[in-house]
């Protein structure tokens, strides 16, 4: 297979949901290049096939068919344990919702998937401070969880998707829990990561404003590709 | 590798109210547990405490104890001159020749009669067993009808004070004094002198006879040199052995508790697996984004398991807690604790012990009971599919 310089290279993904008589496409033969150093934001209708794209791509979920390569892995094709470590040395990922651990510091958060590493306390500390600078909350590393804002939260979420320097940052609507200030941040940071730390950050949004901030705009219509 | 054990230590404190109800359960049933085992290692502890591992005691062939033991003056006379039997300054054997009666006196609270074994003591009988000390009064006199009463049983029986009077056999018994057993059998016993007891309730025989051997092969002379005359059916043991065999009773205790604990055991498993399921229950989400984060099913499995052992073993420490403050208590106020022995059907006294192995034990089985009971929900948790634990809200 030609390598092209694309980091991630999708061939004919399609995702069938099958409940009972009715079946659901949600995604419907997508073939897609992702270069590297690239900000690819995902648009699209509710329901059009955007996470489950996602998903398929962080090694989350599974397609119905097709290819998804990583770095030329197919990522489709790994087993349950052999895609969790993949995950953990490959993809940072980011939720709308935070998802942070709320019995743990924002230092210990971002250092759980350092964890499973075989780095040194020393180098975890080292690569977990890097991590929660480079996104501006050195100063928060003793918090918990629930005394930081909804903007501070990402940021640190951020950090931990960042901190095992993976290929990929994946983002699914990372601003659709905060005020507008809080998502500029958050976005400059994803920005950064793709043109200062030469991170590949996809992201699925539903704000033009916050598709403004990438590389490249794609959209998805019932699981299809809309070409433009 | 595993989820760091703090993020499970917080997990539990952060949801403590959900959590000490199964942790009082858990801290009951390990308090119960150690509380029972304490009572058979107290029985026991009195029965090897009991006894001079110069002594030997001489029952007749066949009887387990010396209630159902007969030993006549002739049968006596036979072997009491033997020389391996250490002597006295005046050259008298170091041997007395017992008797002793099970007789039933009132209770001090007024609460019925029990039973207690009354031991009539030879010349050399007190000198004998050196643990035994007087702690008020004076010694019974031989010729008189005078008992000297341990303390722990003056305590449990109705006129047993130095100078009073009770009455058995048909006949009264002044109490001369009060010895001390040492935390031994004696302390279940009331001592008279040998003769007075036979007189008093008209008996023949003697029922063991304790005698001091010179040295240990003294002891294996004596021994081998009993077993081989036919005309003497003796059974001959050191006495520390045979008080040693003398508490059975700690088995229907261990059994008791065993089966007690097992039973509670079966509510404490049951509440632990309710909490680790409301635990997998409310961190779905948490879960999943472990999960994404890298951690195999594996490690989520685990890190629950361990979760419902730390519960466990904060339980079972609680529990172990209370037992050993149970005990101290008991020390301070001086309680004792009474029953019935299975082997005398006599009343027997002792003091409950908690070992550092039964609070192990007790823990361990907290521990096992915890993590078992969180068996179903770790699986449960480790089982959740990725992408529905997520949507979870
Ligand atoms: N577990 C499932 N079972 C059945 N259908 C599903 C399941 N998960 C998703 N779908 C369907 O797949 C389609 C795509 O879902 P997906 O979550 O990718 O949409 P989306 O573009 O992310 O939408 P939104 O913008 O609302 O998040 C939808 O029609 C959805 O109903
Ligand atoms: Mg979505």
């Amino acid at each position: 297979m030609p390598t092209n310089g694309a980091i991630v290279q999708i061939r004919n993904l399609s995702k069938i949901y099958a409940q009972g008589e009715i079946q659901v496409t949600a995604l419907d033969n997508v073939s897609l290049d992702i270069g590297a150093c690239e900000f690819l934001t995902l648009m699209g209708p509710s329901g059009s096939g955007k996470s489950t794209l996602l998903h398929i791509i962080a090694g989350i979920d599974r397609p119905t068919s097709g290819e998804c390569r990583v770095q030329n892995i197919d990522v489709t094709r790994l087993n349950e344990s052999r895609l969790a470590d993949w995950r953990n040395q490959n993809v940072g990922f980011v939720f709308q919702t935070f998802n942070l651990i709320p019995v743990l510091t924002a230092f210990e958060n971002v250092e759980l998937p350092l964890l499973l590493t075989q780095l040194s306390r020393k180098e975890r500390r080292q690569q977990v401070e890097t991590a929660l600078d480079l996104v501006g909350l050195a100063d928060r590393a003793r918090h918990l969880p629930r005394q930081l804002s909804g903007g501070q939260e990402q940021r640190v979420a951020i950090a931990r998707a960042l901190v095992t320097d993976p290929t990929l940052v994946v983002a699914d609507e990372p601003t659709g829990n905060l005020d507008s200030h809080s998502a500029q941040e958050v976005l400059g940071v994803l920005k950064s990561l793709s043109s200062d730390a030469g991170k590949t950050v996809i992201m699925v949004t539903h704000d033009p404003k916050a598709a403004a901030f990438g590389t490249r705009t794609i959209h998805l219509e019932k699981g299809e590709l809309i070409k433009d | 590798m595993a989820l760091p054990l703090t993020y499970n230590l917080r997990n539990v404190l952060v949801r403590w109210r959900a959590t000490l109800a199964t942790i009082l359960g858990i801290a009951l049933v390990v308090a119960v547990f150690i509380l029972i085992q304490s009572l058979a290692a107290g029985l026991e502890q009195s029965g090897r405490n009991t006894g001079d591992p110069r002594n030997l005691m001489i029952v007749r062939k066949g009887s387990t104890a010396e209630s159902s033991s007969q030993i006549s003056r002739e049968q006596l006379k036979t072997f009491g001159y033997l020389p391996q039997i250490a002597r006295d300054g005046r050259g008298r054997p170091l041997l007395s020749a017992d008797l002793t009666v099970l007789v039933s006196l009132p209770r001090a609270d007024g609460n019925g009669e029990a039973n207690v074994t009354v031991r009539g003591l030879g010349p050399m009988g007190i000198e004998l067993r050196p643990q035994v000390t007087l702690t008020a009064g004076r010694w019974f006199i031989p010729g008189r009808r005078e008992a000297v009463v341990s303390t722990k049983m003056a305590q449990r029986f109705a006129h047993c004070a130095p100078g009073q009077h009770f009455k058995t056999g048909g006949k009264e018994l002044t109490v001369a004094g009060w010895f001390d057993g040492g935390n031994s059998a004696f302390d279940s016993e009331i001592w008279m002198d040998a003769d007075e007891a036979r007189d008093l309730f008209d008996r023949e025989s003697y029922s063991s006879v304790l005698v001091r051997m010179m040295d240990t092969n003294a002891a294996a002379q004596f021994m081998g040199r009993m077993e081989k005359d036919r005309r003497l059916p003796m059974r001959v043991v050191p006495e520390v052995a045979y008080y040693s065999e003398q508490t059975r009773t700690s088995v229907v205790f261990k059994v008791i508790g065993t089966f007690l604990a097992v039973a509670m055991s079966v509510g404490a498993f049951f509440a632990a697996m309710n909490t680790m399921y409301a635990s997998v229950g409310s961190r779905t989400r948490e879960i999943g984004t472990l999960r994404v984060l890298g951690y195999r099913r594996r490690a989520i499995l685990l890190s629950f398991l361990v979760e419902g052992g730390i519960v466990a073993a904060l339980g079972g420490l609680l529990g172990c807690a209370t037992s050993v403050g149970l005990q101290s208590l008991s020390v301070f106020l001086g309680w004792q604790f009474g029953t019935m022995s299975f082997n005398t059907f006599s009343e027997v006294v002792f003091q409950f012990r908690i070992t550092p192995g039964l609070a192990a034990q007790g823990l361990l089985f907290a521990v096992v009971v915890g993590v078992l009971g969180s068996l179903l929900p770790a699986i449960r948790a480790a089982r959740l599919p990725v992408i529905a634990a997520l949507k979870e809200v």
